[in-house]
């Protein structure tokens, strides 16, 4: 296991030095720098090439690269061009509410979108699968910023249960962050769930023809613990391998939702970072993001491990 | 002997989009305490449709229609619902089914899926049937059982999860055991190990077993009366030794002669032709087509099973004169 466990997290060390290399580069080939967005109108040769020197833009492109890794080696993010603020301090400031949104997301596909897929799966052709598959069919297909965008004119300003935008601290007041964090969390949820509640469906169906099943009810087994323990549980393998790999998805919807909601999260962070050019700030945060990435896999997969028996690392 | 089970005119349909499939039509038999039947037929004759249907595994959904009678210690099961047959299953009547790679749950450990059964029959303790299932496993032979009984159905082979299997269905002492084609899955040293077993285990346990399989070879061996079944119907019914020696129906005599037998240099005859197919029935005898003595009443009428001798029953229109 744990043997397991080290080799996963070497094999994400080349990963993560192919994201950095990408994130350096990529922000850089985007027209304009640091400077020309901090001076803005204000532009004139002189100041610029003062900044560049400054923050070390005037040294070759592998010079500066190397720079910020060894940084990063040590730990050290960087500050950021705008604010002046640790890099990595922002990160944290941002973190709680992005997390709290996948969580929140997360919680929906296993209290609504996997007992839902389960249910459809036992009461085939009946009104309430026809209903599943519908939503299921919505949830995937419609974009979530669409989504996002409906729930604010129906609910928020059309009905006023909701707040349009804005953020309070759990800690603060644990209410008003519910109500602030309610309709961006299905926004970005919708879909996942959508994802997860046909997959335990169809995974369901497919458990509930195995002989083992049969053997289950020939031994007297209760139809509850029948359908918990025999068939769900089985049916969880492939849902999970799924829900891994949807949290990926999770994690790039919240860029877009986080921005409609006015939420101030990583991915809204990241995506001034891109609009001000902030070098270290954008590269610090998409790295960070790789890297939790990397860490939801490896749980994914020791959960996978736990349930599943054949599978022994 | 009073009759443990008795089957009255049994028939199971499906109804399917090509039509009504008469998977059972209308069967008749008994089992006496301690009785070893054996139900023997060419694949898809409804002999799995039949266990399943005894046991109140098929008759749920809405496609599946049940008729007749099954009377178990006097009760019909058909008329028990899911609850009532649940205390019935795995307690007095217990299932082996034909493939034993896919009958244990593969994310359960296979002691857990044995004392399982006995949590819910029996007033029992999680550590007590632990304890019992060990026991069984040893009894049916698996070796240093109790780390056995820890590990996963992946770590067992065949014939080991066979052994498990009859150890989880023997483990309440049920009074029917209905085994669907035990040891068709299993390599043929194996297979005759665990018939042995399961001889054994009668003889302990006084178990009354429905043996199902294709398999005249095994029918031989372990049985006490043999039934027929051909496409839905019992042909002929009668004790082991009687049907060996005197087959009347053509479709046993189409088995027996189809098969080696030690000691003669006749030529194997295999039965020409193929079952029919079951939601496309024609009237009159079901093997009609493929009789070697087929008359023109048998594409008329089928013939019902009747007494044709002592303990000796038929269907078949040849020995009508002789009633
Ligand atoms: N659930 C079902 N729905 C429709 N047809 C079925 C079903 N189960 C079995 N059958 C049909 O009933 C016939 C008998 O099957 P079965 O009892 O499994 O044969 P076997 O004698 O080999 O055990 C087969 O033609 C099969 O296709
Ligand atoms: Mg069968």
């Amino acid at each position: 296991m744990w043997r397991y466990i080290t080799k996963r997290i070497l094999i994400a060390i080349p990963v993560l030095i192919g994201i950095s290399i990408v994130a350096f580069f990529l922000i850089r080939l985007v027209p304009g720098d640091t400077v020309t967005a901090l001076l803005g109108a204000n532009y004139n040769q002189e100041q610029a090439a003062a900044l560049r020197a400054d923050y070390g833009l005037d040294k070759p492109l592998i010079t500066q690269y190397l720079i910020w890794v060894k940084n990063l080696l040590k730990g050290d993010f960087g500050h950021s061009f705008f604010t002046n603020q640790a890099v990595s301090s922002s990160i944290m400031e941002r973190l709680p509410v992005t997390f709290e949104l996948m969580i929140m997301s997360f919680i929906y596909c296993l209290l609504i979108a996997i007992p839902l897929g389960a249910v459809a799966s036992l009461k085939k052709n009946s009104l309430l699968d026809y209903l599943a598959t519908i939503f299921g069919l919505l949830g995937v297909s419609i974009p979530n910023f669409w989504l996002a965008t409906i729930l604010i004119l129906v609910f928020s300003l059309h009905m006023g249960w909701f707040p349009s935008g804005g953020f309070v601290s759990f800690f603060a007041d644990p209410i008003a962050n519910l109500r602030y964090m309610f309709l961006p969390s299905i926004a970005l949820g919708a879909s996942v769930g959508a994802v997860v509640m046909r997959m335990t469906r169809s995974s369901m169906l497919e458990i509930l023809k195995q002989d083992y099943i049969e053997m289950a009810r020939a031994k007297g087994v209760s139809q509850k613990i029948l359908i918990i323990s025999h068939a769900l549980k089985n049916a969880l393998i492939p849902v999970i391998t799924v829900l891994g790999i949807q949290m990926g998805y999770l994690l790039g919807g919240s860029v877009i939702i986080e921005q409609i909601f006015s939420l101030p999260g990583i991915g809204r962070l990241a995506l001034q970072a891109i609009t001000n050019r902030d070098y270290i700030l954008m590269q610090g945060s998409i790295l960070f993001v790789a890297a939790g990435f990397v860490i939801i896999n490896l749980l994914v997969d020791l959960i996978y491990a736990l349930i599943n028996p054949q599978i022994r690392y | 002997m009073r009759n443990l089970l008795e089957v009255n005119n049994l028939t199971t349909y499906f109804k399917s989009n090509k039509g009504l499939i008469k998977a059972v039509d209308g069967i008749n038999f008994t089992v006496s305490s301690r009785e070893i039947l054996a139900i023997v037929g060419e694949s898809g004759c409804g002999k799995s449709v039949t266990a399943k249907t005894i046991l109140g595994l098929i008759g749920q959904k809405k496609n599946e229609i049940i008729g007749g009678e099954v009377l178990f210690k006097g009760e019909n099961l058909l008329t028990k619902n899911y609850r009532e047959m649940q205390q019935i299953r795995g307690k007095e009547i217990s299932t082996v089914f034909q493939d034993p790679m896919t009958s244990l749950n593969p994310l359960h450990k296979v002691g857990q899926q044995i004392a399982e059964v006995l949590t819910i029959h029996e007033q029992i303790s999680r550590q007590a049937a632990r304890k019992q299932a060990i026991n069984i496993l040893t009894k049916v032979g698996i070796p240093s059982a109790a780390s056995r009984a820890e590990q996963y159905p992946h770590q067992f082979s065949g014939g080991m999860r066979q052994r498990a299997i009859i150890a989880m269905a023997l483990v309440c002492r049920p009074d029917l055991l209905i085994a669907d084609e035990p040891t068709t899955a299993l390599d043929v040293t194996i297979q005759a190990q665990i018939l042995d077993l399961l001889q054994d285990l009668r003889h302990e346990l006084k178990t009354a077993i429905i043996m199902i399989t294709h398999d005249l070879g095994v029918v031989a061996e372990i049985s006490d009366t043999v039934a027929v079944m051909y496409a839905g119907h019992l042909v002929e019914k009668a004790p082991v030794k009687l049907l060996f020696a005197e087959a009347r129906h053509p479709y046993t005599k189409g088995l027996l002669n189809s098969i080696p037998r030690p000691g003669s240099r006749k030529k194997l005859e295999p039965i020409p032709g193929q079952p029919p197919d079951l939601h496309n029935l024609k009237t009159g005898c079901n093997f009609a087509d493929r009789c070697p003595s087929v008359m023109a009443k048998c594409r008329q009428q089928s013939p019902l099973l009747k007494k044709i001798a002592p303990d000796h029953q038929a269907a078949c229109w040849l020995y009508e004169e002789e009633r």
